[in-house]
């Protein structure tokens, strides 16, 4: 009998970090009822001249690019024929899964009519010129295919042999799905402020965004994907995958260095050179940017640091902290509104976001205990975390 | 790496490259900026004519059935009756601002002068809310060229208060039901054969209603006209019955606002001052939406791109994965 070479993690659920995520999330979800009750100014500091806050740049934004990891190792198992990185499929697939999810979920809190969402998906209401069409209608096809692509893990867990050969059978078009609908939400989420033209910062303001995000995204995916492995093989003591992260990190290093290169001809190109040295904010958010870039980009090519699980940790760590910011910075910063409008997400507002955070992890943390997720157990000892 | 796979991916980055390769120059990939409609409705507002007055505020308030806005430290004084929104807002359509400079005392002057600006939706003619709004909420009249808003279709989404470049529409965010909240030049009085409310009131005919191609003709005639000259300004509608106003020929700025600005607006503004003192900011010829568009077009081809790309991308997983499954079985 064939053993699925994935295996549940076991072991207790209500650990003391999951308790202190557990109160995170109820925190969020005092200001969620707040807003249903009151409306979105009750507990945001939107207004006016900031219609978009973190709500949309960091849970859904940001959210979607952290759960690019099934997206980012699709491309390289099955459309490079990478099978070494297999083991890695299945755990990527679920932080894409939650990422998505509860993006999903936090757009719904955030809009304006949330009860008339369902428009969306009526054709006779759909207008094909809105990058936001085609973004919604992409997420929600991805979260679908995420969930199907997951699905055998819970038919392993179930026991549906039958049920699960037979999904297989058409697993190669959902994973096909699994890469083309992310290249075109994550590029479109770029897209989207192809219509900003008079109001965003030049340094930011360019027809390659598209491209740009979709490259991010992409790094971010494989970022977190390092991440992960590292974080959940020292939690809970399994064997180190670092010789195949390791193998992963020249490939992420070279994404990278395509970024900063594209990044910077584009403002060359363009004549917006001087821009960078303009002594005012959008100027200092652009070299933080850089310089949160260039580290990750350092590290992941020399062949010295990335063998090494601390050094790639860190560029791991920074290079999502990079592309995060890129977004904020793209969606908030570089944008002027005009008629004295400023934004800085309020303390329930930042609570919602960090609720819906800890349920992630919270969900994560269950689905590893309970799922077929993880590769390799069979041969660890288990610690508790 | 087999060939048919090399062959896939070599095409596939080729493809990627030369989509990129127009983003080079934005203006190759741009479409062309919607026409106006012949018979478009607009609205003339000389800023030069407006004493200020905010009739056309009041006006608003009521034909539209929108609150008074009064600002914090004033609500407990005479609540709900004396309006003084600094702005646009989700309670608020329209409003008159005004600009100063020094010792403020002439009027229409750019030093030591002021100047008063309506501010309301422009009614572009290539508007970016139309075009980014997901579920048709956002619709431009094909013959009046209105910008309407349709609460039932609308999500909430506000992109149309993110991407439009006058910051015009304005999401109620003070409400758990909130509406967009934008001028839709009263297009329900329109229906009854009546003028916008603001047009309707307005004492002066610094706000004029009538159609776009006739309106620009008009403001033309005026910045022809030699300073310190009479002239009759009409009120209300433009080619309408009411008396005329008459004054003096003032000294107009040369250029007339809305004609060109992202792609056209129905409205047209003149003044004594430039205006981008009066907070019309300068703005580019091309509409955004045209590049918008046209990026995501040159991108998607009507969405055959993708399907050619989902083919080449199933037939390189089926290979794959029926290996991986293989090892897996055998496992």
């Amino acid at each position: 009998m064939a053993h699925s070479p994935y295996q549940p993690l076991g072991g207790k659920l209500l650990t003391k970090p999951f308790m202190v995520l557990a109160l995170l999330f109820a925190i969020g979800m005092y200001f969620i009822a707040t807003r249903f009750a009151f409306g979105l100014g009750e507990v945001t500091n939107l207004n006016g001249g900031y219609p978009w806050g973190i709500w949309v740049v960091v849970d859904m934004i940001i959210g979607t690019a952290f759960g690019c990891g099934g997206f980012a190792m699709a491309i390289l198992i099955y459309i490079f024929n990478k099978g070494e990185y297999h083991p890695l499929m299945r755990p990527a697939v679920l932080g894409g899964l939650f990422g998505y999810t509860l993006g999903g979920i936090a757009v719904i809190i955030d809009l304006g009519r949330y009860w008339n969402a369902y428009n969306l998906l009526l054709p006779w209401y759909m207008r094909p010129s809105s990058v936001m069409l085609e973004v919604s209608l992409c997420v929600m096809a991805y979260v679908l295919v995420l969930w199907i692509e997951f699905s055998p893990a819970f038919l392993e867990r179930l026991g549906l042999k039958d049920a699960k050969r037979k999904l297989q059978r058409f697993m190669f078009l959902i994973i096909a799905l699994g890469v083309l609908l992310p290249t075109m939400h994550q590029s479109s989420l770029g897209s989207m402020l192809l219509v900003m033209e008079t109001q965003l910062s030049p340094l930011w303001f360019t027809t390659w965004l598209p491209l740009l995000f979709l490259i991010t995204a992409l790094a971010m995916g494989y970022a977190i994907v390092i991440l992960e492995a590292t974080l959940v093989t020292r939690a809970f003591g399994l064997p180190s995958e670092q010789r195949i992260l390791s193998k992963l990190s020249p490939i992420v290093g070279w994404l990278l260095a395509t970024f900063l290169a594209l990044r910077l001809a584009d403002i060359l190109l363009r004549g917006h050179f001087p821009q960078m040295f303009e002594a005012n904010l959008n100027a200092l958010m652009f070299w933080i940017e850089g310089v949160l870039f260039v580290v990750p980009t350092v590290i992941l090519l020399s062949p010295a640091r990335r063998v090494e699980q601390a050094q790639m940790f860190l560029a791991a760590a920074l290079l999502l902290a990079a592309g995060s910011l890129y977004r904020i910075d793209a969606y908030l910063v570089a944008y002027e509104p005009g008629n004295g409008w400023s934004y800085f997400p309020s303390v329930p507002e930042l609570m919602v976001t960090i609720g819906v955070i800890s349920l992630e992890i919270m969900l994560y943390l269950v689905f590893i205990k309970k799922l077929p997720v993880l590769h390799g157990i069979r041969n660890a000892q288990p610690r508790e975390a | 790496m087999n060939k048919s796979r090399r062959r896939f991916l070599k095409s596939a980055t080729g493809a990627m490259a030369a989509a990129a390769a127009p983003l080079e120059s934005a203006n190759a990939i741009r479409r062309d900026n919607k026409t106006l409609p012949p018979e478009a409705l607009g609205m003339l507002y000389d800023s030069t004519l407006c004493i200020g007055c905010r009739a056309c505020v009041t006006a608003c308030k009521e034909a539209n059935d929108v609150p008074v806005e009064q600002p914090a430290r004033l609500s407990a004084w005479n609540p709900g009756t004396w309006d003084a929104g600094e702005d646009i807002s989700g309670k608020t359509l329209n409003t008159i601002r005004v600009y100063t400079h020094g010792s403020k005392e002439h009027k229409d002057k750019a030093e030591n002068g002021y100047a008063f600006v309506k501010r309301h939706c422009l009614h572009c003619v290539d508007p970016s809310c139309v075009s980014v709004c997901p579920v048709s909420a956002m619709n431009k009249d094909p013959d009046t060229g209105i910008v309407t808003h349709d609460p039932d279709a609308c999500i909430g989404c506000r992109y149309c208060v993110y991407g439009c470049p006058f910051g015009v529409p304005q999401y109620q965010f003070d409400d758990a039901f909130g509406k967009i909240a934008k001028c839709q030049f009263c297009e329900h009085l329109q229906k009854q054969g009546q003028l916008p409310a603001c047009c309707d009131v307005c004492p002066t005919g610094a706000s004029l209603f009538g159609v776009v191609t006739e309106l620009q003709q008009e403001a033309e005639r005026r910045l022809a006209a030699r300073p310190g000259d009479m002239y009759e300004f009409p009120r209300g509608r433009l080619g309408g019955d009411r008396p005329t106003h008459e004054a003096a020929i003032p000294e107009y700025e040369s250029h007339i606002y809305g004609v060109t600005e992202v792609g056209g607006t129905q409205i047209r503004y003149i003044s004594g001052v430039p205006h981008e003192k009066l907070g019309l900011p300068k703005l580019p010829d091309a509409s955004p939406s045209s590049l918008s568009e046209g990026v995501q077009h040159t991108l998607y081809k009507g969405m055959i791109a993708p399907l050619a790309v989902l083919g080449g991308l199933a037939f390189l997983a089926h290979r794959t994965t029926r290996k991986l499954q293989q090892e897996e079985e055998e496992e």
